[in-house]
C-alpha cells in the first residue's frame, strides 16, 4: 500500500508542487494521475522515489516511511520500484539490451540471470531484433518500450510511469497501455501520470485528477476531467 | 561489469587518457631512475666502505714486533673491522700489477724502496678520523693515507640524491594526482546526466564510483608499467658502457629480482596515486 498523508511540497522559489495531498493506493491497483501541466503529477512520482522530499506530511510505501529514509537507504527504495520517466532517461552509450540489463546489474545479479531476464523482457515489450541498437537509432515508441522493459525486468511490486505515451502515435500508445495493463494484471501496482484522455476514459481504472497541486477528484472507475 | 564501464570511459576520451598516462609515465620514469640511482649510490658507498679505508706506511727500520704491537693497539680501539699487513714484497707485486703496461717504471723499482704497510678498515665511516689521528701519532709510522675524502664525497652525493629525489618525487606525485583529479573530474562532468540516471534507477554511490576509481588506477598502473619498461630498456642498452665506466664496482647487471621489485613498487605507487586522484575528484565533483 502507498499512503500520502497530508503531503505538501513547496519548492525553493515559493511555488507549491502539491498541497495537502492524501492518497491511499492499494496493492495491485492501477491508478491514473491526470491534470494539466504543472498540476503536480510528476511531483507525486518524484516524491515516491525520494528524488525530492516533501515540505510537510509523510509518505509510506508498505511499512517503509519514505520521508524518514536516511540518504544511504534511498538507492534501496529506488531499486524496489520500476520507474518510467517522462524523459525516459536511457543511457545513450548503451544498447537496448544494456539499458534494460542496468536494473539487474545494479541489483548485483549474475550474468546468466541478467541475460535470461533481458531476453524475456525484450520479448514482453516486443523489441526483438533491436537488442543491439543504441537509443539514438530507435523510434519514440521503441525508446518508450525500452524504458518500460528496464522498469519491469526487476519484477517490481510498483511501477511509476510518468507520461509514458507522450509524443507517441495512438497505435503505439495503445500498445504501451496494453503492456502496462497486462503487467498490472499480474499484481503489480501501477501509477501512471498522463494527459491522454482517450486512454484514461476507455480503461475504466481509478483516476485521480490534480489541479494546482491539489486533488480535485478521485474516482474509482473514473473519466478524464477537464477544468 | 565495472571493468567494462571503465574501459568504455577510457575509450570515449582517448586524448585525456593519453595525457594522464603520459604524465604518469614521466613521474614513474623519474621515480624508477631515482630509486635505481639511490640503490646504486648506496652500493657504491658500501663498496668503498668495504675497501681498506686507511693505509699506514711503516718506516724502513720497523721490526715485526713493532708491527704486531701496532696491530694489537689498533684492534684494542674497537673501531677497526679488519687489518691486513702488506709486506715490502707484496707491495712490489701490487706495484708491478698496477704498472704492468709501463716497463720503464718497473725497471727502477725494487722491494727495498717500497714501504710495508697496514690496510685498515673501520667498523664505521665516522670512526675514520679518530683512527687517522691515532695512527699518525704512532712512532713507527711514516705516512698515513685514508679515503675519507672519497667516502665523504660519496656520502654527501648519496644524501643529496636522496633529498633531491624525494623532493622531486613528492612534487611529481602531486602533479600526477592533480592530473588524475582533473581528468576524472572532467569525466564526471561529462557523465553528469548518466550519473543522475544511475542514481534515479537505484545505483548505489559505490556502483557509480568504482569505474572512476578503476580508471584512475588504470592510468597509474599503465604509466608505471611503461616507465618501468623504458627504464629497463635504457638500463639494458647502457649496461656495457656503464660496466666499463664503473670498472671494478660490482653494480651491473642489475638483478632481475631487483627489477621485479621495482616493477611491483612502481605499480603499487601508480595504483595509490590513481586511487587518491580519483577519490579526490569524486569527493570534489560528485557530492
Amino acid at each position: 500500500m502507498i499512503k500520502f498523508n497530508k503531503v505538501t511540497k513547496k519548492f525553493k522559489n515559493g511555488t507549491f508542487g502539491i498541497s495537502n495531498i492524501n492518497i491511499i493506493v492499494e496493492e495491485g491497483e492501477f491508478v491514473f494521475l491526470t491534470g494539466s501541466t504543472g498540476a503536480g503529477k510528476s511531483t507525486l512520482i518524484r516524491l515516491l522515489i525520494a528524488d525530492i522530499l516533501p515540505s510537510e506530511g509523510s509518505i509510506k510505501i508498505g511499512d517503509l516511511e519514505v520521508t524518514k529514509l536516511p540518504k544511504r537507504k534511498i538507492p534501496e527504495l529506488r531499486r524496489s520500484i520500476g520507474v518510467i520517466f517522462q524523459e525516459l532517461k536511457l543511457l545513450t552509450d548503451r544498447t537496448v539490451k544494456e539499458n534494460i540489463a542496468l536494473s539487474l546489474e545494479i541489483l548485483g545479479k549474475n550474468h546468466q540471470e541478467i541475460d535470461k531476464a533481458v531476453v524475456e523482457a525484450i520479448k514482453i515489450v516486443n523489441l526483438e531484433g533491436l537488442e543491439d541498437k543504441f537509443p539514438l537509432q530507435l523510434s519514440g515508441g521503441e525508446l518508450q518500450r525500452t524504458a518500460i522493459a528496464r522498469a519491469l525486468i526487476k519484477k517490481p511490486k510498483i511501477i511509476l510511469a510518468d507520461e509514458p505515451t507522450a509524443d507517441l502515435d495512438p497505435a503505439t500508445s495503445w500498445g504501451i497501455i496494453e503492456l502496462l495493463n497486462n503487467i498490472n494484471k499480474s499484481g503489480t501496482t501501477i501509477i501512471m501520470a498522463t494527459h491522454n484522455m482517450e486512454i484514461v476514459n476507455s480503461l475504466g481504472k481509478r483516476v485521480i485528477t490534480l489541479d494546482k497541486g491539489k486533488i480535485i477528484k478521485d474516482q474509482k472507475k473514473g473519466k478524464y476531467e477537464t477544468k | 561489469m565495472y571493468l567494462k564501464t571503465t574501459w568504455k570511459h577510457i575509450r570515449r576520451s582517448p586524448y585525456q587518457a593519453l595525457a594522464a598516462i603520459m604524465i604518469m609515465t614521466f613521474t614513474f620514469f623519474v621515480a624508477a631512475t631515482l630509486l635505481l640511482a639511490a640503490g646504486a649510490s648506496q652500493k657504491i658507498l658500501s663498496y668503498f666502505e668495504g675497501k681498506p679505508q686507511i693505509t699506514a706506511f711503516f718506516k724502513d727500520k720497523v721490526t715485526d714486533k713493532d708491527i704486531g704491537n701496532m696491530e694489537n693497539a689498533l684492534k684494542n680501539t674497537g673501531k677497526v673491522s679488519s687489518i691486513k699487513y702488506v709486506s715490502k714484497e707484496e707491495a712490489l707485486a701490487i706495484y708491478r700489477e698496477q704498472n704492468k703496461k709501463d716497463p720503464l717504471l718497473l725497471e727502477m723499482v725494487s722491494a727495498e724502496i717500497l714501504p710495508a704497510s697496514l690496510e685498515i678498515s673501520a667498523t664505521n665511516v665516522s670512526n675514520l678520523k679518530d683512527l687517522y689521528e691515532f695512527i699518525k701519532k704512532q712512532p713507527n709510522i711514516e705516512e698515513v693515507v685514508f679515503q675519507k675524502d672519497v667516502v665523504d664525497t660519496l656520502t654527501s652525493w648519496t644524501s643529496g640524491i636522496r633529498k633531491i629525489g624525494l623532493s622531486l618525487l613528492i612534487f611529481l606525485s602531486l602533479i600526477s594526482v592533480l592530473i588524475i583529479v582533473t581528468v576524472i573530474g572532467m569525466k564526471i562532468a561529462i557523465r553528469r546526466e548518466e550519473i543522475e540516471i544511475l542514481h534515479l534507477v537505484g545505483a548505489s554511490n559505490w556502483y557509480i564510483r568504482w569505474p572512476f576509481i578503476l580508471e584512475g588506477m588504470f592510468y597509474g598502473v599503465t604509466g608505471a608499467m611503461i616507465a618501468w619498461s623504458v627504464t629497463y630498456l635504457i638500463l639494458w642498452r647502457t649496461t656495457p658502457f656503464l660496466t666499463s665506466f664503473l670498472s671494478g664496482i660490482p653494480l651491473l647487471p642489475v638483478s632481475p629480482l631487483i627489477m621485479f621489485f621495482l616493477l611491483i613498487t612502481l605499480c603499487l605507487g601508480g595504483a595509490i596515486i590513481g586511487i587518491i586522484g580519483s577519490l579526490l575528484a569524486l569527493w570534489r565533483y560528485l557530492k
